[in-house]
């Protein structure tokens, strides 16, 4: 088809977990997802979701010696990178694939000058010298709102919004194909969240980067997404178009429906908000079968046995519960 | 910066004044006549009153200690030994030499063995390594460092006779004393190294360094090692005081002649001004090391310089 | 109420520290330790100046288990009476260092001003002196003997009782139930003793534990260069002493002193190291 981008990044049924004293957490269980050359993901589900987890996977970032990957593929560009030593991941970090992380106030390396620190990325992919990398290292503070005065300047003086905009400096400085953000505005005030996010958006389109935006605000995704990626416990339990997503009329995932239904409408009065009723499940002790399944209105018996597989519902439209499976008699 | 220093320097002073009129007053309420001290017991009585009153002995204290520190600040004047009746300062600088080459050298053996030991701990915790290393750690901090210093000497001077056990002319001499010297703080220091570089590494800002791309030997040296070292220079100059002060004890095993020595001979001679110079200058060298610590801490950590601007 | 929160705080602690298995085994060393000083008569077979000419340095051997002396003594039955000189000096010292110390760091921190000034410039004073070098430099002025190095051993480590408190007690001072103590009449000693004093426990024990430790290295070394105990008290520093000159003919002298000294200090370091960790809820390793 005529407008079937490639896959950046397609990542299959991958199953990461972590080794703790209190028992081994299941983050990641099987999961699917894809991103698409110049395509914006959003990726959206509540804390511990496994939506972190899944973005240091790609980069083998995870803890060591917690963190294992048990299975499953990542690839990009269409080649497998998940087996791939450190060393060579060093060459895909930073410069294939950015991330950013949530809180500016620690990301930074406080005894580093902001300009060095965008400037070592700078001189270790693009191999260029002391003095072009500190020019670049300029452009780039400039491109992101800051004076490049400002350079030989050290985080603690700067602002929890500037700070992160350097973040974004240091991330987008070598061009990568791909940004994942984790969070990137969770930590900042809102009116600077506007901000970071129209930063985000003209810098997306200036420099054709496609981005995986980790976030449980659906504001957010909204304002900058494509496509949405809806995670729980450990599962993408639905994906698709912005726009199928949230528009209520179509089919969705009964998690889908009740994280839109929790968001207050100012336009009409409610007594109570409404909410997901129970509490998101222990990751070390995981439900059996579809892991929604306690918590769900019309969960039945064959939701505690059997983990629903992802079925398209319409076009680019994909749910992961046993209600939209034609094969199935549910109730 | 020259501000910093400037201001690091004034603070200095009230402290050292403070050390003196301490020692001057340990000085003066010890037990025992200086005339008699000096002119021996079998001098007449009024050979002592006169010495005493040459000297102004019986002048009140604030005056005996004006006088001490008209002495000390403007001739470099420490008094006079009683037993060997030479200025003080002479016998100080005789020795002092010995010391300062003595806690060198353990200072240095401690940071060149105790910090790598402590970054490989911490990168690889847990591991047969780490495990090890603590264990050491934990013996070196366990073990007295004058047994040490038997121990030693047992091993290399009297087995093996592979190092000589007194003495202080070859650079042989100094391996002895400053291994057991330093021993105990190779240990403080690879701890300290350990629990910091620990601490940094779990760290966001090592994560945005290795998302970078960068490779894991520059993520440790320059990211974390970098954050790691003010709590591991602060440990090094503590533990140079606890050299200075187990210098003592390692002079005496291996018959250096230091300054720790010369005041534990001087004690048992009831020399006292000897004694109280002795303590003087080993406070002074100590707060110009922790002067120079914190000089360094303002340039490793541009947080500190910022205070002083 | 309180009392059961209290009670309640205390077995978390002891179960935090159980599961160090390091310090458990550092506190039944000490245990044992202590069990040696009490029961020294019994444990002892000799007396620890009996002197027998006839069987001086004798190796380690069926009668004499660590080998006698220069004086043909029994090196078990000293060391063995010598666990008690060390006690009792580390546990002195450390009262005296404890007292004053915590006293001071608490008027220094609670009163401020002044008071906190003159107080810590006098600590920074004794802390530029390194604590050998002080303990000497007051045996210097009081002489000899058992109580004159328990306090200058005390005396040298009060700067870092008052450090510990004082920084405790800047920390708890601003809360609000001390506002609430201030405003229902409570003298200002009242609330220092009973609500400050008490909040600070924690680095203060850690302190103390290893302060004891230090106090005991620093005795033993003074007494090694002849500045502490002199003979015949069996204190282990001298009897490293006398050991060390006749280290060419009798090595085994040199041996067992310093391994009860080594073997103190260790459980004492470990079961402060523990203690820390368990009094520290925030675990960092």
């Amino acid at each position: 088809m005529a407008n079937e981008k490639k896959n950046l990044l397609e990542i299959r049924d991958l199953t990461v977990e972590y080794h703790t004293n209190g028992g081994v957490v299941h983050a990641v269980n099987g999961l699917n997802l894809e991103v698409a050359q110049g395509e914006t993901l959003g990726f959206v589900g509540e804390t511990g979701a496994g939506k972190t987890t899944t973005a240091l996977s790609i980069l083998n970032l995870l803890p060591r010696p917690q963190g294992k990957v048990l299975s499953g593929s990542v690839k990009y560009n269409g080649e497998e990178i998940l087996n791939k030593s450190n060393k060579e991941m060093t060459r895909i970090r930073g410069e294939k694939i950015s991330m950013i992380f949530q809180d500016p106030m620690t990301s930074l390396n406080p005894v580093m000058t902001v300009g060095d620190q965008i400037a070592e990325g700078i001189r270790l992919h693009e191999h260029l010298n002391k003095a072009d990398a500190h020019k670049k290292a300029l452009e780039m503070l400039e491109t992101v709102g800051i004076r490049p005065e400002r350079a030989s300047d050290y985080p603690h003086q700067f602002s929890g919004g500037m700070k992160q905009r350097v973040v974004i400096a240091i991330a987008l400085a070598c061009n990568p194909e791909l940004l994942i953000a984790d969070e990137p505005t969770t930590a900042l005030d809102v009116t600077i969240q506007a901000q970071m996010l129209e930063l985000m958006k003209g810098l997306k389109d200036q420099y054709d980067t496609s981005m995986i935006m980790i976030t449980h605000d659906l504001g957010i995704v909204a304002e900058i997404c494509d496509k949405v990626a809806i995670m729980y416990a450990g599962n993408v339990v639905e994906y698709g178009d912005k726009v199928d997503i949230f528009t209520p009329e179509k089919p969705h995932h009964p998690y889908t429906v009740g994280l839109f239904d929790s968001i207050p409408d100012i336009y009409h009065e409610q007594e109570e908000l409404k909410i997901i009723k129970g509490l998101t499940p222990d990751p070390t002790n995981l439900p059996s079968g579809c892991t929604f399944h306690p918590r769900c209105p019309y969960a039945c018996e064959e939701c505690s046995k059997q983990v629903p597989k992802h079925l398209e519902v319409e076009p680019g439209h994909t749910i992961s519960c046993h209600r939209f499976d034609d094969t199935k008699e549910v109730k | 910066m020259l501000k910093y220093v400037g201001k690091r320097l004034l603070m200095m002073i009230p402290v050292l004044l403070g050390v003196t009129f301490i020692i001057f007053s340990m000085l003066y309420i010890t037990p025992g006549d200086p005339a008699r001290l000096v002119l021996g017991d079998s001098a007449s009585p009024e050979a002592v009153e006169q010495y005493r009153e040459e000297q102004g002995l019986n002048d009140p204290f604030l005056v005996q200690y004006g006088r001490y520190m008209k002495n000390l600040i403007l001739h470099g004047d420490l008094g006079t030994s009683y037993s060997t009746k030479k200025p003080v300062i002479d016998l100080i600088k005789d020795c002092f030499p010995a010391t300062v080459k003595l806690a060198f050298c353990s200072m240095l053996f401690a940071l060149v063995l105790g910090i790598p030991i402590g970054i490989i701990s911490a990168i690889k915790q847990y591991s047969i390594f780490d495990m090890c290393s603590m264990a050491f750690a934990l013996l070196g901090i366990s073990m007295p460092v004058f047994w040490l210093g038997l121990l030693l000497t047992l091993l290399f001077s009297v087995k093996l006779g592979w190092l000589p056990s007194s003495g202080f002319n070859t650079p042989l001499h100094l391996i002895l004393p400053a291994v057991s010297l330093g021993a105990q703080s190779v240990a403080v220091i690879t701890r300290m190294t350990r629990s910091s570089m620990l601490e940094v590494i779990n760290m966001d800002y090592i994560k945005t360094a290795r998302a970078k791309g960068l490779h894991e030997k520059t993520v440790i040296i320059r990211h974390a090692l970098g954050n790691a070292l003010i709590p591991i220079i602060t440990s090094a100059g503590l533990q140079f005081g606890t050299l200075l002060g187990g210098a003592v004890l390692t002079e005496s095993i291996f018959s250096i002649p230091g300054i720790g020595r010369l005041m534990v001979d001087s004690i048992k001679m009831r020399d006292f001004p000897t004694v109280q110079g002795g303590v003087l200058i080993i406070a002074l060298a100590f707060s110009i090391v922790n002067l120079l610590v914190d000089l360094l801490y303002a340039f490793v950590d541009p947080r500190i310089k910022a205070q002083y601007k | 109420m309180e009392k059961k929160k209290k009670f309640a705080q205390l077995g978390d602690i002891w179960k935090r520290l159980r599961k160090n298995k390091l310090a458990v085994l550092g506190l039944i060393i000490i245990v044992i330790i202590f069990l040696v000083a009490i029961f020294a008569n019994f444990i002892a077979p000799y007396s620890y100046d009996q002197q027998d000419l006839l069987s001086c340095f004798q190796g380690p051997s069926a009668q004499h288990w660590f080998g006698t002396d220069e004086f043909g003594r029994d090196i078990f039955s000293r060391v063995v009476y010598g666990t008690r000189i060390s006690l009792l000096i580390g546990f002195v010292a450390v009262a005296i260092a404890m007292v004053i110390g915590v006293l001071l760091g608490a008027f220094s921190g609670y009163y401020g001003a002044t008071v906190d000034n003159v107080i810590m410039r006098l600590m920074d004073i004794l802390l530029s002196i390194p604590q050998i070098i002080l303990a000497i430099a007051i045996v210097a002025v009081l002489g000899n003997g058992l109580f004159n190095l328990m306090l200058a051993v005390g005396i040298s480590s009060i700067p870092h009782y008052a450090r510990i408190v004082r920084a405790s007690v800047l920390s708890v001072k601003d809360q609000e139930f001390i506002e609430a103590a201030k405003a229902a009449g409570s003298s200002d000693l009242r609330i220092i003793f009973k609500h400050i004093i008490p909040n600070c426990l924690a680095p203060i024990i850690v302190q103390a534990t290893l302060g004891v430790a230090m106090a005991i290295l620093t005795a033993a070394g003074l007494s090694f260069v002849g500045l502490g105990i002199s003979p015949p008290t069996p204190e282990w520093g001298s009897m490293l002493s006398s050991a060390r000159s006749y280290i060419r003919d009798y090595a085994y002298m040199t041996m067992f002193p310093g391994l009860a000294i080594m073997i103190t200090i260790f459980a004492l370091n470990v079961l402060g190291d523990g203690l820390r960790d368990a009094l520290d809820p925030k675990q960092k390793k």
